[in-house]
């Protein structure tokens, strides 16, 4: 399934920290509906009762009163002394210091998708970014290209991805799902396709997801995928993609050592079906216009062997 | 009358200003006169608001349902950028600085502007500056990295496109009009008061005039420096925004939003002070606590400087620096909140007409009290860090910039319809207008708040398939289409009332300031001679004057 059932919502927190979140969330609605509210209520009677009548006389002329103006500022002050306590200590309850922690996950936003490497491990991966649940993830975010922004509603914050800079985020997952988030800084033509999906999963469950993916790519046995293996290689794929145990080492595209283990594919927009494979393949341009992979001419065999090939990555 | 005070006639006539002749082109373009002036900066807000509109339309019509093919990205992502740009600089700020060139002069006594050649020139620059931008159309392709124009998005590398370069252009341009415009507003309001008027007799409509003029004369500058060193940048291959090259990303975000946060005052104020012009008239009192409100306009101005940060909450700065301009961007809802409250203590114990600009001034309390409200959130910065560039930003501004200044300024419209036209306007129609765009906006933005709230970021040409995406932004879509109705039905009561409208009279509103003693429309020379002033309402003064020797 491409698509959650619910869309992510920031009243949906599914992290401690999102939680801290909503709970100012919260405090901050019924503050501002208990002003809104105020004002309206006041101009509603004001309207009914103070509305000219023919013959009125001149209403009395009053300039002002010291009294009432110091309580119209004494009262949002108040207010706003409040909100401000809860905001630092908030932003220092989520948000403190990365210090010289190493980060667990490094995440990389590019024009249009997002590369995430696990320290430690051989693991690269794009877009379906696995974390495990129940302890507190330090993510390091960087861009290779223009700003992006990383948000997952549901898991809390978004933190931007700039050029030249290193920035972080704190998140403790707390049960095992799937989080859909978006990047949310305009950074292009294909913006709206930058989406983000984090499988969330038990301790054990993603160290094993880990070790598989840590796996050199296994060239094909025979057949189609072979004749696609070896397509792959002379059309210069490598140049821009990654397949860990063949010469492909780029890495201006998506690491595709484990392609198609992804469920979807060009930054979630579309189910990662060997149909949108093709696609893709046969012209990129209108599948996902303004992306940056260029479009080859393949006979029709060598495309089927390439689809071939690239479904076989899992 | 006994004590009258003498105005120095215009100085700057040109040899063909003849009143007779005033329906010439020509002299339309050679005018210097403040009053021929305003209504030009009036036309061009206008103009500008129908092709803004368009690409506004164009939009929503591309976000009517999920996944939609009515325009490619790169078509809508010029749109999106040409609709912010065109309406911040070639609609909102023009249509400010329209009424303040118009009716500076006149309410504060003077027959003309400081500089009233300074004052052609800042409006064809500006003018001129918008028709450049528009050319980039033709040049290769229009800007289409947003208005506020991130780097390194913005850089040649990818914007390979002109469009930014006319961006940059075309915003000097207006930017240099709108600093001239400022420094002749200063210059009149300071130098050119009709003798013994003194500042603390000034309406609070030219108080708002006068303290957004030296915010246009502090930020404006900032960005006509980023500005420039953006075109050295994609020009000359400086690297002033490339981090690649030790350039910095921020840097731009910083000379932006110092003065993009300042920019939203600067439209703002003015629209402040029209409506505590429009609430004094139409519930005949004075303004609650004149000394207060216009105080707090100078205490928004002052804090205006020290809040552009919370643009930037989610940029990655330390919880230090981010929790002192949390701070001031807090302290600035206090003057805020102030005026709304003002506002409503001077509508009480009233005698409240209901004409159509005064439905805009009371509309304008619920929306931009929505909008301030949703403003604050922004400086909570746990709470920004989830909501920024998000859709519910889009919604937040659109109450600042709509629900606060474009209702401020058609309230002013129709407050003073009559003065700069001559001619009444149809309140019927005008009250149709009001229900019309007041439910289109709301229609429009308010679903918006709770797209961003579900994880919808700003500025994508479409969107997946989720559960109430769909639905919200097909109201959304709704609500647009009937504000461009009610534009155009608006545009056809103005056409109708100018044709076919009672002749107005000079004071129709039983107003209070200075710009009701003269004729509708004003002749060249606003005033031969003024009553002497003793406050900031010298024209109920003269009336009950007037009335006590009556009497007596």
């Amino acid at each position: 399934m491409l698509y959650s059932l619910a869309p992510p919502s920031i009243f949906d927190p599914a992290s401690r920290e999102a939680d801290r979140l909503y709970a100012l969330d919260v405090y901050f609605i019924v503050a501002s509906l208990a002003v809104l509210l105020l004002v309206i209520g006041l101009l509603i009677y004001i309207v009914l009762k103070f509305r000219a009548q023919p013959g009125d006389e001149e209403p009395r002329q009053i300039g002002g009163n010291r009294k009432l103006e110091i309580l119209m500022i004494g009262g949002p002050t108040v207010l706003v002394a409040i909100f401000f306590y809860l905001t630092v200590t908030t932003m220092r309850a989520v948000h403190p210091p990365a210090g010289n922690r190493s980060p667990d996950v490094v995440i990389n936003g590019r024009q249009f998708w997002w590369e995430a490497s696990y320290p430690g491990t051989a693991v690269t991966t794009a877009n379906e970014i696995h974390l495990p649940v129940g302890r507190t993830l330090l993510l390091q975010l960087r861009a290779a290209d223009v700003i992006h922004d990383w948000w997952v509603p549901t898991l809390g914050q978004k933190m931007d991805a700039i050029p030249g800079q290193s920035n972080h985020l704190w998140v403790t997952i707390k049960k095992p799902g799937i989080y859909d988030g978006v990047c949310s800084e305009f950074c292009g033509a294909q913006h709206a396709w930058m989406r983000i999906r984090v499988v969330a999963q038990p301790e054990a469950e993603y160290r094993r997801w880990l070790q598989e993916r840590g796996q050199s790519a296994r060239t094909p046995a025979g057949g189609t995928a072979l004749t696609g293996a070896h397509i792959f290689k002379n059309a210069t794929c490598g140049n821009c993609h990654r397949v860990r145990g063949t010469d492909a080492s780029g890495n201006a595209g998506p690491d595709l050592t484990h392609f198609a283990s992804r469920k979807t594919m060009l930054a979630g927009m579309l189910p990662n079906t060997k149909e949108n494979v093709r696609k893709w393949l046969q012209n990129p341009q209108a599948v996902k216009p303004g992306a940056l992979m260029p479009q080859f001419k393949y006979p029709k065999d060598s495309l089927n062997a390439l689809v071939d090939y690239l479904v076989s990555l899992q | 009358m006994e004590g009258n005070v003498y105005i120095p006639k215009p100085e700057e006539q040109l040899p063909s200003v003849d009143l007779e002749d005033s329906q010439g082109l020509l002299q339309w373009i050679s005018s210097v006169d403040h009053k021929q002036i305003g209504i030009l900066y009036l036309l061009m807000a206008v103009l500008y608001l129908l092709v803004g509109g368009l690409a506004a339309l164009l939009i929503r019509t591309q976000l009517i349902v999920p996944e939609n093919h009515f325009l490619s990205p790169q078509v809508y992502n010029q749109l999106f950028t040409m609709h912010g740009t065109t309406m911040i600089f070639f609609v909102l700020t023009p249509a400010t600085l329209g009424f303040s060139v118009y009716m500076t002069p006149l309410m504060i006594g003077a027959n003309e502007m400081a500089f009233p050649r300074l004052n052609a020139f800042g409006f064809w620059i500006a003018f001129f500056g918008g028709l450049l931008l528009y050319f980039s159309f033709l040049a290769g392709g229009a800007p289409d990295t947003g208005w506020f124009n991130y780097a390194p998005l913005n850089e040649r590398a990818y914007a390979s496109t002109p469009g930014v370069d006319y961006y940059c252009i075309g915003l000097l341009l207006g930017g240099i009009g709108t600093v001239g415009t400022a420094i002749n507003l200063i210059v009149t309001i300071l130098k050119m008061r009709m003798p013994g008027m003194q500042l603390r007799h000034l309406p609070v409509f030219v108080w708002m005039v006068l303290v957004t003029s030296f915010l246009i004369l502090a930020a404006f500058p900032t960005l006509n420096a980023a500005l420039s060193m953006l075109l050295l940048d994609r020009l000359w291959q400086a690297h002033f925004f490339a981090a690649t090259a030790g350039g910095s990303a921020l840097l731009w975000q910083h000379l932006f939003w110092a003065f993009g946060h300042p920019e939203v005052y600067i439209l703002v104020l003015p629209a402040f002070g029209i409506l505590s012009e429009v609430f004094q008239v139409y519930s005949r009192k004075p303004i609650f606590g004149y000394t207060f409100v216009v105080a707090s306009g100078v205490a928004i101005a002052l804090l205006a400087f020290g809040v552009w940060v919370h643009h930037m909450f989610a940029t990655g700065q330390t919880n230090t620096f981010n929790a002192f301009f949390a701070a001031s961007s807090m302290l600035i809802g206090i003057p805020t909140g102030v005026k709304v409250f003002n506002w409503l203590a001077t509508l009480y114990g009233g005698s409240i007409r209901f004409t159509t600009s005064m439905l805009f001034a009371l509309a304008f309390l619920v929306e931009f009290t929505i909008g301030g409200l949703s403003g604050v959130s922004f400086a909570v910065v746990p709470i920004d860090w989830q909501l920024t560039d998000t859709y519910y930003v889009v919604a937040h501004l659109h109450y600042v910039f709509v629900g606060g200044t474009l209702f401020g300024l058609l309230a002013g419209l129709f407050y003073w319809f009559p003065k700069l036209s001559g001619r009444m306007i149809s309140e019927r129609l005008g009250r149709w207008f009001f229900w019309l765009f007041t439910i289109g906006f709301n229609l429009t933005f308010f679903v918006q708040h709770f797209l961003g709230v579900i994880g919808l970021p700003r500025r994508v040409y479409t969107y997946p398939n989720l559960p109430y995406y769909g639905s919200l932004n097909l109201i959304s879509t709704v609500g647009g289409f009937l504000m461009g109705a009610a534009v155009l039905f608006l545009l056809y009561i103005l056409y109708q009332s100018i044709k076919r409208g009672e002749k107005a009279p000079d004071d129709p509103w039983d107003a209070y300031t200075l710009e009701w003693l003269t004729t509708s429309p004003p002749q060249l020379q606003n005033f031969g001679t003024v009553p002497p002033v003793r406050s900031f309402q010298p024209l109920r003064d003269l009336k009950q004057d007037l009335n006590k020797t009556k009497t007596a």
